[in-house]
C-alpha cells in the first residue's frame, strides 16, 4: 500500500514537471486552451448560478433561525450571510461542485483517450500530449475557477438577499447595510486564492487520473470515480491549510 | 533463449538495408515479464509480420519501435541512432517517419473524419485549407473512403474506422507503416480489402511495413518475413517459406490452431 501511494505520487509530480516544462507555443495547444475556457468558464455557468443561488438562501434562512429571537440588529444576518459566501462557501461549495462536473469530465476524456490508445496516437505523431491535453486543461482550471467564484458570490448574494426580502426576514437596506459593514476586500482575494487552488487541485488531479486509465470502459470509471473522490478530499484538506495559513 | 534461426535467414543481409536493430530488447511491467532479450532487424522495404497469441507482447513490441513505450532494458536503433537517447526533438523527427494503424483506429472522437485526416497536416505544416483538402481527399481515396469525408466517426464501421485510421497514418508521408491487428474484428470479407490495401500500400507508397496480426491467412497474403513471438521471448524469424516448412512446434501449433491449411 505505501510502495502504491508513493508510486502514485511520484507518478502525479513526474505529470506535473513534464506540464511546466513544456510550453503553449504553437497553435493546436493555444487552441485547446481556448476550448478549455469554454468547457471549464463558460458550460460550467448555469450550474454555479443554481449552486450559488440556493448557497445564499440557505445561508439567510439557517443563519435567522440561528440567531433567533436574540435581541441583535437584523442587518446582521446580512453580515454573517456575506463573509460566509465569501470566504468559505462560494469558493468550496462550488469546487465541490464542479469537481463532479469538470473533473469527471476530463477523467473521462483523457482516460478514453488512453485507452483508445489516442495519446499514442498524438504521441506518434510527434506532438507532446502532455502540453496538448494537460497543460491547456489546468491553465484553464486556475484561470476560470476564480472568475466562477465571483459569479458563485455574486449570485450567492443576490439569493441570500432576495431570500430576506421574501421570507419577510429582513428589508434589502438592511441586508445590504449589514453585507457592507463587514466587508474585506482580502476575502474577496482570499476566496479567489482559494478557487485558484482548487481549481489546480480537480484539474491537475482529474488529468493525472484520466492520462494514466488502464483497464478499459471499466478502468476508465474508476478513475473518473477516484478523480472525483480526491479532488473533493483534496479540496477539504487544501481548504485547511489555507484557512491556517492565510486567516 | 535464442530464436531459432532458419538456414539462409535474411539477418545475413547487408547493413545499408537495415532500417530498424532491436538489440537486447527486454520489457517488464512492474513484475511482469512481457518478453526478455529481443534481438530483430526490421530492412527497408519488406512487409514483415509479427504473430503471437494474444497478451505476449506485439503490441508492446511495436510501441518500442517509435518509443511510445520505453524498454526495461536493450536498444532500438533506426538508422543507427538510438532513439531512446534522443531529446524530444529528435524524437519527433523519428516517430513522423512512422505512421501507425492502432487496434481500434485510434481516431480522435471529438473531430470529424475530415478532421481527423487534416490533423496531421494542420500541426505540423503550414499547408493552405485548399492543399489540405487536396491531400486528405486523396488519402481518403487510397483507402476508398471518399464519401465518408464529413461523417462523424461514431458513424463509422468497424472496417471504415481502420481506413480511416490508415489515411490518417499515411497523410504526413511516412516511411514505415505499422499496423497492430488491422483485420481483427473485421469479417472475412472486409478483412480481405485491409489485406489488399496494405499490400498496394506497400507497392504504391513503397513504405516499410511491420504489421502485427494472429491471423495466418493475412501473414501468408501480406508478409516477406515472419517473427514469432513465444514464451516471453523472440521464439522464431524467418520468411514466409521457411514457416510453411518449419518443424518447429510451438510455431506449428500457432498455425494449426489459427485453422489455416499451409498445403
Ligand atoms: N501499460 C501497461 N501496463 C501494464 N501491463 C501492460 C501494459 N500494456 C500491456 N501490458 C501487458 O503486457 C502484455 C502484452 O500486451 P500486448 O502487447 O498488448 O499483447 P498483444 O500481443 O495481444 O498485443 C499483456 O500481458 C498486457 O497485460
Ligand atoms: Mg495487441
Amino acid at each position: 500500500m505505501r510502495f502504491t501511494l508513493f508510486h502514485e505520487f511520484g507518478l502525479y509530480g513526474t505529470l506535473l514537471y513534464q506540464a511546466m516544462r513544456s510550453s503553449l507555443e504553437s497553435t493546436p495547444y493555444r487552441m485547446n486552451l481556448f476550448q478549455e475556457f469554454v468547457k471549464i468558464g463558460y458550460e460550467s455557468i448555469p450550474i454555479i448560478l443554481l449552486t450559488g443561488v440556493f448557497t445564499g438562501a440557505v445561508m439567510t434562512i439557517q443563519t435567522a433561525y440561528q440567531l433567533g429571537n436574540a435581541f441583535i440588529a437584523s442587518s446582521i444576518i446580512g453580515s454573517i450571510v456575506t463573509q460566509s459566501l465569501l470566504i468559505e462557501l462560494s469558493a468550496v461549495i462550488s469546487s465541490l461542485v464542479l469537481a463532479g462536473k469538470v473533473g469527471a469530465r476530463i477523467a473521462t476524456e483523457l482516460g478514453t483517450m488512453r485507452v483508445s490508445e489516442q495519446i499514442d496516437a498524438l504521441e506518434s505523431m510527434g506532438l507532446n500530449s502532455v502540453s496538448f491535453l494537460v497543460v491547456p486543461r489546468i491553465l484553464a482550471g486556475m484561470l476560470m475557477f476564480p472568475v466562477l467564484y465571483v459569479v458563485a458570490a455574486a449570485t450567492g448574494l443576490t439569493g441570500g438577499l432576495l431570500t430576506g426580502v421574501l421570507t419577510d426576514t429582513l428589508p434589502a437596506f438592511e441586508f445590504m447595510k449589514g453585507a457592507r459593514m463587514f466587508f474585506f476586500p482580502w476575502d474577496v482575494l482570499f476566496g479567489m486564492i482559494k478557487s485558484i487552488v482548487f481549481g489546480f487541485i480537480i484539474t491537475s488531479i482529474s488529468c493525472y487520473k484520466g492520462y494514466y486509465a488502464t483497464g478499459g470502459a471499466e478502468g476508465v470509471g474508476q478513475s473518473t470515480t477516484q478523480a472525483t473522490v480526491l479532488s473533493c478530499m483534496y479540496i477539504l484538506v487544501a481548504d485547511f491549510v489555507l484557512a491556517s495559513l492565510l486567516l | 533463449m535464442n530464436p531459432t534461426l532458419d538456414a539462409n535467414s535474411p539477418a545475413e543481409t547487408p547493413s545499408e538495408k537495415t532500417l530498424i536493430q532491436v538489440r537486447g530488447l527486454s520489457k517488464s511491467f512492474g513484475s511482469t515479464v512481457v518478453w526478455n532479450d529481443v534481438n530483430l532487424d526490421v530492412y527497408k522495404g519488406e512487409t514483415l509480420a509479427v504473430i503471437g497469441r494474444s497478451g505476449c507482447g506485439k503490441s508492446v513490441l511495436l510501441k518500442h519501435f517509435n518509443a511510445l513505450l520505453t524498454p526495461t532494458s536493450g536498444d532500438v536503433l533506426v538508422d543507427g541512432v538510438n532513439i531512446f537517447e534522443l531529446d524530444y526533438v529528435g524524437l519527433r523527427q523519428i516517430r513522423q517517419r512512422f505512421g501507425i494503424l492502432f487496434q481500434g483506429g485510434a481516431l480522435f472522437d471529438s473531430i470529424s473524419t475530415y478532421e481527423n485526416i487534416a490533423f496531421p497536416l494542420r500541426v505540423f505544416t503550414t499547408l493552405s485549407d485548399a492543399e489540405i483538402r487536396d491531400r486528405v481527399m486523396e488519402a481518403l481515396e487510397r483507402v476508398s473512403l471518399a464519401h465518408a469525408a464529413e461523417r462523424s466517426t461514431a458513424e463509422l464501421s468497424g472496417g471504415m474506422r481502420k481506413r480511416v485510421g490508415l489515411a490518417r497514418a499515411i497523410i504526413l508521408n511516412p516511411e514505415v507503416l505499422m499496423y497492430d491487428e488491422p483485420t481483427s474484428g473485421l469479417d472475412p470479407q472486409t478483412s480481405d480489402e485491409i489485406n489488399d490495401l496494405i499490400v498496394a500500400l506497400s507497392e504504391s507508397l513503397n513504405v516499410t511495413s511491420i504489421v502485427i496480426t494472429h491471423d495466418m491467412h493475412s501473414v501468408l497474403k501480406i508478409a516477406d518475413r515472419v517473427v514469432f513471438l513465444h514464451d516471453q521471448a523472440l521464439h522464431w524469424m524467418g520468411t514466409v517459406e521457411q514457416l510453411k516448412q518449419s518443424n518447429d512446434g510451438p510455431l506449428r501449433d500457432f498455425v494449426r490452431a489459427s485453422e489455416y491449411s499451409l498445403a
